[in-house]
């Protein structure tokens, strides 16, 4: 597992029933490319978060593909539906196996 | 959906058809529809360039960054729970380029939009 | 002589240069790029101000006689002076030096006393450009602005001081807000300050939106302002317009630092905003433009002018306006005595230091054009010599103001064209491509037909190299004939040239700064002369 990878997500913490939240994510990864070379001249492998996705009570709002073109510290801004209280769950995909996770528990006014 | 995967291109800076077509699987593509790409004029930051697409009736849209030398970037899939057809991320541009994006419609078909973003040496002021 | 600048003057009093016949229920008072020039000054506008595409040739790409011409003004006139390059010199030993903000406080108290109401609104580019300013990080503008008592302003040149800086200053020193509708926290893309204030004034909301330099991390160091991000966000202006709108605003201004194309295509695409004050390209309007239904007010820079607009606001909506741009002849307005007594107690502290002699010009130096300015033929020639260099490159600022032949310089004078935060004059070497390509970067900066892709500024300054530009052509294809004038070779892509310059906003540029080298050249000169610059071929296509 890659050192110091650290999920951080905003979500509002309450909304009204049927509505559609903005949710940002982060996420720290160096996102190597795989096209750089180091002092030696070798090329430094790729190892990039290749996907991410967004559930809320199991259902999908979000699945993104990502190749090593998106940033460093990978940021997603997206909007989902809140049909009733639940839990969002983010999900981070890492080339070397690793899989990253985070929960945000919203209530429904 | 022909959206869910790039065809590899070949390397070096792909023209704008090609790089539609990748996405599409060579159906046509309309521009100045619907689709709204918005990234900055001018990159702050080649590294970290953010981008954001809305695209009403979309099932899911790519970005592609067609000066870099592998120009896919993200494929955002719209899920049952997306609350709009709008997402942003942040990019790397190895140059002045345009962003293209390209959204796969619920009726199959395929909208394009871009825009070019400069990547600057910068330093001058008034 | 004496005589003529006497009868010059005398042609000319306070009252006629305030004379104005209020109209409607608000006044808005708009200064902006004063560039901590507390003093009068000398300031001579552009002789070459070429505009690309849609905008050739119309305002503010007018100069000299044309200028004098579109705008009906008399050859020779205080105006004329004022306003163009024609006959500089002459006019300057006549009229006399413009500007002071003791002679703005003037103003703007006369302008107050008729509308006690009325805003001053402050377009930016204030904190930075003397000695003084550098010396306090902007605290004597800082002092002097407070006495004037503005109701909002934006920023660029502000952020030049550090983050931490303007945070300071924005939390502690103003009780007025610093707007800046575009600018962002860069990780979570979130507003960073406050984007618009509603003011109630003659019984109607005005709303006034900040727009600050949306280039800043671009055309200055980013590593100054850290997590910050700027850009035109013409969506984001869209959706603050709407808000005011929607909170009941009556009048929509944007008090703005994108440059006068830049809002002028703003002001195409975006409904709804009823004026845009400009600032940052340092023109100077003697008329507001219209751009559909949103008037364009362009104030100068350097303090020569502010802009009175009163305007008639009933029922949502502005139903007619009289404007006046004011030039600021500091012989003929009367300084505001508290507010100089202000500004000479910011100076105090250093006045030794500003006032020691460093030499005389031969030459009339100001820094305004397109190519070149003597300004900054002085500073490569400097650079080259001080510095042991091939070639210079001194950055396309606009501020500055001038110094006439046979004037002592000062180490205020000398401030005043270089006084910033990042001044090292670094020396390295680059190769003939490399140099083509910093060329035509700058040029894409000033010349793309799109203005949303123009940073303002002007061409970065050569010394040693000349070159031909094409401004219509695109990105690579501009410059051509790049050649060494020390010996008329051309200049080889390949090839290896040592080259001085200074304002690199790379973070840990080295060198000593760049008013330490002038600050040597001139004394070793004594006096010096610039020869007339043409090393610049232009095409205006
Ligand atoms: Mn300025
Ligand atoms: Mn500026």
């Amino acid at each position: 597992m890659a050192k110091g990878v650290k999920p951080r997500v905003k979500v509002p913490k309450s909304a009204s029933a049927g509505d559609s939240i903005t949710i940002k994510t982060l996420i720290s990864h160096k996102m190597e490319s795989g096209q750089r070379k180091d002092s030696d001249g070798k090329i430094i492998p790729r190892s990039i978060i290749n996907r991410f996705t967004c559930d809320f009570n199991g259902e999908n709002v979000i699945d993104v593909t990502i190749e090593p073109a998106v940033s460093t510290n990978p940021y997603f801004q997206f909007d989902a539906k809140v049909p009733e209280a639940g839990e969002f769950k983010f999900t981070w995909y890492d080339d070397d196996g690793s899989v990253y996770e985070d929960t945000k528990a919203i209530t429904v006014e | 959906a022909a959206a869910a995967t790039i065809v590899a291109l070949p390397a070096g800076a792909a023209t704008f058809e090609e790089a539609v077509m990748s996405v599409t699987g060579g159906k046509e593509a309309a521009e100045g529809g619907d689709l709204v790409l918005t990234a900055p004029e001018i990159a702050e930051n080649g590294n970290t360039v953010p981008v954001a697409i809305d695209a009403p009736g979309a099932v899911a849209v790519t970005f592609l960054a067609i000066g870099n030398p592998n120009p896919a970037v993200a494929t955002f899939k719209f899920g049952p729970l997306a609350g709009s057809r709008e997402a942003s991320t942040r990019i790397r541009l190895a140059t002045t380029q345009d962003v293209v994006a390209v959204a796969e419609m619920e009726d199959g078909s395929f909208q394009t939009a871009k825009q070019t973003v400069k990547v600057t040496i910068g330093g001058c002021g008034g | 002589g004496n005589w003529s600048k006497l009868a010059a003057q005398q042609a000319m009093t306070q009252d006629q240069l305030l004379e104005f016949d209020t109209m409607g229920n608000v006044t808005l008072i708009h200064i902006t790029d004063v560039h901590a020039q507390l003093k009068p000054i000398y300031f001579r506008e552009p002789e070459i101000n070429l505009g690309v595409g849609e905008v050739n040739g119309v305002p503010p790409h007018v100069t000299g006689a044309d200028f004098l011409k579109m705008f009906n003004i008399e050859a020779g006139s205080p105006r004329a002076y004022a306003l163009t390059n024609q006959d500089f010199v002459a006019l300057a030993r006549e009229y006399g030096k413009m500007g002071g903000m003791d002679r703005v406080a003037t103003v703007v108290n006369a302008i107050r006393a008729d509308r006690p109401d009325a805003l001053l609104l402050d377009g930016g580019d204030t904190w930075q450009g003397s000695y003084t300013a550098q010396k306090t990080m902007g605290q004597d503008m800082v002092n002097v602005f407070n006495a004037l008592k503005p109701d909002a302003m934006t920023s660029h040149w502000e952020f030049t001081l550090g983050l931490d800086r303007v945070t300071e200053i924005v939390d502690n020193e103003i009780d007025f807000p610093f707007l800046g509708a575009n600018i962002y926290d860069a990780e979570w893309e979130e507003p960073a300050y406050e984007p618009y204030k509603i003011f109630e004034r003659g019984g109607a909301k005005i709303a006034v939106i900040g727009q600050a330099f949306p280039y800043m991390p671009i055309a200055n160091p980013k590593w100054l302002f850290p997590g910050l991000s700027f850009g035109v966000r013409e969506e984001r202006m869209n959706e603050v317009v709407q808000e005011v709108r929607d909170a009941g605003a009556d009048l929509v201004v944007v008090l703005s630092h994108n440059g006068f194309d830049v809002d002028r295509k703003l002001a195409s695409r975006v409904e709804g905003i009823d004026v845009i004050l400009t600032g940052h390209t340092h023109d100077a309007l003697p008329e507001p433009l219209m751009v559909g239904e949103t008037l364009l007010i362009a104030s100068g820079s350097n303090g020569k002018f502010i802009s009175r607009l009163d305007l008639d606001v009933r029922e949502g909506r502005m139903m007619g306006f009289k404007h006046k741009l004011i030039p600021i002849f500091s012989d003929v307005i009367e300084p505001d005595a508290e507010v100089a007594a202000l500004i000479d107690e910011q100076r105090e502290p250093f006045k030794a230091e500003l006032e020691e002699v460093l030499g005389t010009t031969d030459s009339l130096l100001y820094r305004r054009g397109n190519f070149n300015g003597t300004w900054d033929d002085l500073i490569c020639n400097a650079l080259i010599e001080e510095r042991e260099a091939d070639i210079a490159l001194s950055p396309g600022f606009r501020w500055g103001p001038s110094l006439l032949p046979g004037q002592e310089i000062t180490r205020e004078d000398l401030h005043n064209a270089t006084a910033m935060n990042y001044p090292a004059a670094y020396r390295t070497e680059m190769t003939g491509e490399t140099l083509k390509i910093v060329l035509e970067d700058v040029a894409d900066n000033l010349f793309n037909p799109d203005p949303y892709y123009q940073q303002g500024g002007d061409m970065v300054r050569v010394g040693g190299m000349g070159y031909s530009i094409d401004i219509s052509k695109p990105q690579g294809e501009r410059i051509t004939n790049m050649t060494m004038l020390k010996n008329g070779e051309a200049v080889d892509p390949a090839k290896s040239y040592v080259v001085s310059g200074w304002a690199s906003v790379n973070e840990g540029t080295e060198g000593p700064a760049i008013w330490d080298v002038v600050e040597d050249y001139i004394k070793r000169k004594g006096t010096v002369s610039v020869d007339p610059n043409q090393s610049v071929l232009v095409n205006a296509g």
